[in-house]
């Protein structure tokens, strides 16, 4: 049983004042104290958010934007909710912290479509903020003004990635943008924009008020800080968890009283499905990253099913954009179908993981280029299983 | 005007971006990079492809579009960056570092292979009986990656119907490989939108408004989009076999006229090289086809130029010299059915700016099917009239229903560049080595100023030949004729030219500076249309606008492909058969001379034309009508 004596988020006593504490400091010094903690995107892509808010301070532009990635909307995650109606102040306070940093004027919250229930707990908690002087014109007394307005999604999965959630945000498709330009550049309507994570503003609220060296004590050497984690699946205990980075599967299965366990899928439909015999890999930025979700399955589960589900999730939400992504995740879906019923032979299988290769590379968002993932994982390390059924023939393709 | 330019509607996305540098000195300078290995060195901010095109090494792609906003779709044209874990298009990947690229490393080739078997996968039809065979982009590309199998199957049901209810453009979505660059031509280019990618994921599908046919949507058929479909999805509706009938049937005297753009084009489907101007030939095998008579479209141009030149005159006269303030200025020309259409959906208000003149086509028809069937004594009931045109838009024009006032359809046919040339090979022959021969009589050779019409300005400097001429009495103060400030290919341009020692009868436009605007491309008309509104145009009395970028030598029905430097090539093929042609002003054709004696006795704007080569719009706003 891993020992966890400590939480960022949960002990209410240890968020402290950090709008306060920022707002004293220079922009450059807050970025400074990000990039000192090692705090990296909680998204899942892990890109370090000091950098970032760096590269959108040093950019020069008469406006920029603060954007709060909430489209929490990877299968299996549930812990941007918990903080959103739990721990408001973290995430709210983060952003503007997030938009004094990078001297933004306006932020926004991309709020998953299927998350409207919250909105109204939102704007109260913002309204507060505005009469206690903590958003608005001249907060805390301070020449700094920033706002914040929450945009609500309309239910694409592709918009969690960061430049189609700016297209959606300037009304259009849901599409991926060409990068380069990265968003801290060319954002928002062309003006630099940070888009982060709900769980990363979050944490920047925690290093702002704890400090960077407190925070950095947690975690791994490139991994630094506490992960929250939405476990669900095969386990007594599901739910949201709070854990150091570096801890291994094998605790975090113990942890939530997994028993029986076949097959652990880390990063939720886009992330890799590992079986036992690798539980004592770790979750961090080295090893597995994830934005957050675990999804346990036990040995009554049929790794096909899981498989077809998720190559089913990603047929219907890629953007439609790319060929890679849009094409070839059917034709994962159909290699599918074709184990299923026997038909795919071993020479059509190995092409289909070569095909879910070129995706991961040749995609052009996130999106198609981790839609593979599941399947390579899943028919690599359950392959005995998954070829049981092409006893019956070996025609396929 | 022009640093007032509206943002247009295209998303951020599909905008080149621009290349911010932290050394500002880094832009306009060079950047040393590495090629397969190779040292090169290139402007810095130029995409990988630009720097790749410039230093011949040959990259392969599909949704790019030299007219069009980059898109990075189709993934095609990949290559590797050292140190780079993905993949980048090189279409969309700027060059700010001095990077080592891969452009045929395993990686590379593997997933282009790739995504060509994925696109292949899906697309539905055969290639012999495409109308796209041997000019596909995603044929020619599975050539060059040897395509020999589908790798990832190959679908075998239709999915969609083939829409088929526009008079110009037909749509057949299984051909579709979803590279947008319709999208970005209808929304980019002409600012119009009638497509966009619809659903989601596989479903993924580019469709009108609530996927309405195309004959319900609000579309000017400038067929831009066919010119651009880089395979069969989009093709022209065409009415050859309607016509090879006519001209098998005894009873029939089939009529042709050929615009002015079509010479220069033609040759690009016989594999000649863009600019090459075939006049001579194309009315050879006009004749062998079995047309009973060719006819120059020109001459149809040299009679708009009289008719419009004098409504824009009457206009000035009403206006300036009996202060008549309900007379509109300043004049639009009305040549462009695509641009027509344009300005009756969008601005509907306006359309007593456009002039009454009939287009071309429709003048020569109605003039087909009464002077001419007076003087050859048929009976206008057996004359089909084929307008060969670098247009798709011509063939919703000439099934206008107040396109008849002859009392027969003006325009039986609207045949494009590209159709033209399919009877031509179909007929067993081979355009360039044909021997010249002369347009027929009563209508003969045309003028220089006609020939022009068919390049964006050229209506502006054929007007202008004749209009300063009747006033002044003097040829246009521009050496050789050729009116400069008309011609290039930039978006909106404009000049003026100032009306001194005028004639007796024209005394009120003395020192009047004559302010015209040109535009092509409805994007830009739509500029045009903006500056109208908000009072800018104040001053201004003449302006010439072609829905298609380029003007008619860029029209939808033209050679595919096209790209600035084809149209550049035809205009200049154009504009040189002008210069070596005796006669160039419009007034001075004596074709046009003859019909005002013999038919339209009552001159130019009288009574006779007033029927036959004018017309009424209508205001469509959001309704098709």
């Amino acid at each position: 049983m891993p020992i966890i004596n400590d939480t960022l988020f949960f002990d209410e006593k240890a968020h402290g004042e950090a709008l306060e504490r920022a707002l004293m400091m220079s922009p450059q010094e807050v970025v400074m104290e990000i990039r000192e903690s090692g705090l990296r995107g909680r998204g899942g892509a892990g890109f370090p958010t000091g950098t970032k808010w760096m590269l959108a301070l040093s950019a020069k532009a008469d406006k920029k934007f603060v954007v709060c990635n909430a489209d929490e909307g990877e299968p299996g995650t549930f812990k941007d909710r918990v903080l959103l109606s739990e721990y408001t102040k973290l995430v709210l306070e983060g952003m503007v912290i997030g938009g004094y940093a990078i001297q933004a004027q306006k932020g926004f919250i991309y709020l998953r479509g299927e998350y409207a229930y919250l909105l109204e707990h939102l704007n109260t908690f913002l309204e507060r903020m505005r009469k206690e002087n903590r958003l608005g014109d001249n907060i805390l007394g301070t020449s700094f003004s920033f706002d914040i307005e929450i945009r609500l999604g309309s239910g694409a999965y592709v918009c969690g990635e960061e430049t189609a959630l700016i297209e959606s945000l300037e009304g259009h498709r849901g599409e991926a943008r060409n990068r380069p330009p990265f968003p801290v550049n060319t954002g928002y309507l062309g003006y630099p924009t940070i888009v982060n994570n709900v769980e990363t503003f979050a944490c920047a609220y925690i290093v702002m008020s704890k400090g960077a060296q407190w925070f950095a004590k947690y975690g791994t050497e490139k991994s630094k800080g506490m992960k929250l984690i939405s476990v669900s699946g095969d386990c007594k205990k599901p739910g949201v968890y709070e854990v150091p980075f570096g801890i291994t599967v094998k605790e975090l299965l113990e942890l939530v009283q997994a028993d029986r366990t076949k097959a652990v899928q880390i990063g939720g439909a886009s992330g890799i499905c590992i079986p036992m015999s690798e539980i004592n890999r770790n979750i961090s930025f080295e090893d597995i990253p994830t934005g957050g979700s675990v999804i346990i399955f036990n040995e009554d589960r049929s790794m096909l099913k899981v498989l077809r589900n998720f190559m089913e999730f990603f047929v219907e939400e890629s953007c439609g954009q790319c060929t890679p992504c849009r094409v070839g995740n059917k034709k994962l879906l159909e290699g599918v179908e074709m184990l299923e019923k026997g038909e795919c032979s071993h020479r059509y299988l190995n092409e289909l993981i070569e095909l879910g290769k070129t995706m991961q590379i040749a995609s052009k968002c996130g999106l198609g280029q981790s839609s593979p993932n599941p399947f390579i994982s899943i028919v690599t390390n359950f392959k005995d299983e998954i070829m049981s059924n092409s006893i019956r023939g070996n025609n396929g393709r | 005007m022009a640093d007032k330019i509206v943002e247009g509607r295209a998303p951020v996305s599909q905008k080149p971006h621009t290349v911010e540098s932290k050394e500002n000195g880094d832009i306009g300078g060079l950047i040393e990079i590495e090629i397969n290995g190779r040292p090169y060195s290139v402007p810095f901010g130029i995409t990988i492809l630009e720097a790749c095109k410039r230093n011949n090494i040959h990259i392969p792609t599909l949704c790019y579009h030299e007219d069009l906003c980059l898109a990075g779709a189709c993934r095609v044209c990949v290559v590797e960056i050292e140190g780079i874990r993905t993949l980048q298009a090189a279409c969309a990947y700027p060059i700010t570092g001095k990077i080592k690229v891969w452009t045929t490393s395993e990686r590379v080739r593997k997933a282009r292979r790739h995504i060509l078997d994925l696109l292949l996968s899906e697309h539905y039809g055969e290639c012999y009986s495409c109308v796209r065979n041997n000019n596909c982009e995603l044929q020619t590309l599975a050539k060059e990656y040897g395509v020999d199998f589908y790798r990832f199957g190959h679908i075998k049901e239709k999915r969609y119907e083939v829409d088929r209810s526009s008079y110009a453009i037909v749509r057949d979505m299984d051909k579709c490989v979803l590279c947008k660059r319709c999208v970005r031509t209808c929304i980019d280019l002409q600012e119009v939108g009638v497509l966009e990618a619809t659903r989601r994921g596989y479903a993924t599908l580019i469709s009108t408004f609530m996927d309405k046919p195309m004959l319900d949507v609000i579309c000017i058929n400038c067929g831009q989009c066919i010119n651009r479909c880089p395979t069969g999805a989009l093709r022209a509706k065409d009415p050859s076999d309607d016509i090879w009938r006519a001209i098998d049937d005894p009873t029939k005297h089939v009529v042709i006229q050929t615009a002015p753009s079509i010479r220069a084009a033609i040759g690009e489907e016989f594999g000649l090289p863009p600019g090459n101007s075939m006049t001579g030939q194309m009315v050879t095998a006009l004749r062998m086809i079995g047309f009973d008579r060719v006819f120059d479209t020109n001459f149809a141009a040299d009679l708009t130029i009289m008719e419009e030149g004098t409504e824009l005159l009457l206009r000035l006269k009403r206006k300036l010299l009996f202060g008549d303030e309900t007379v509109k200025l300043p004049q639009f020309t009305s040549c462009s059915p695509g641009w027509i259409k344009f300005i009756e959906h969008f601005y509907p208000e306006y359309l007593e700016y456009l002039s009454t003149c009939k287009s071309p086509q429709q003048m020569f028809g109605a003039v087909i099917k009464t002077f001419y069937a007076q003087e050859m004594g048929l009976d206008p009931s057996n004359i089909i009239t084929v307008a060969v045109m670098p247009c798709t838009a011509k063939k919703f024009e000439c099934n206008r229903p107040e396109m008849n006032s002859s009392g027969f359809k003006d325009i039986d046919y609207g045949l494009t560049t590209r159709e033209l040339a399919q009877m031509i090979k179909e007929a067993g022959i081979y355009l360039p080595e044909l021997p010249k021969s002369h347009f027929d009589e009563p209508f003969g050779d045309a003028s220089g100023a006609g020939l022009i019409f068919g390049a964006t300005g050229g209506v502006m400097e054929a007007a202008l030949r004749t209009v300063y001429e009747i006033v002044t009495g003097r040829p246009v103060p521009f050496e050789n004729l050729a009116i400069t400030p008309c011609r290039g290919m930039d978006g909106v341009r404009q000049a003026s030219v100032v009306l001194n020692d005028v004639k007796d009868e024209w005394k009120f436009l003395e020192g009047i500076e004559l302010k015209f605007m040109i535009a092509h491309g409805t994007a830009n008309a739509k500029k045009v249309m903006e500056a109208l509104i908000r009072g800018e145009l104040e001053g201004y009395h003449f302006v010439e606008i072609m829905a298609c970028p380029g003007g008619c030598i860029g029209g939808g029905g033209q050679p595919i492909p096209t790209s600035p430097e084809i149209r550049k090539k035809r205009a200049e093929a154009i504009y040189k058969e002008d210069a070596e042609l005796p006669i160039r002003k419009s007034h001075e054709n004596p074709h046009i001379k003859y019909i005002y004696e013999k038919f339209l006795v009552d001159g130019p704007c009288g009574h006779i034309s007033h029927k036959l080569l004018h017309t009424h719009y209508t205001k469509r706003g959001k309704y098709i009508v």
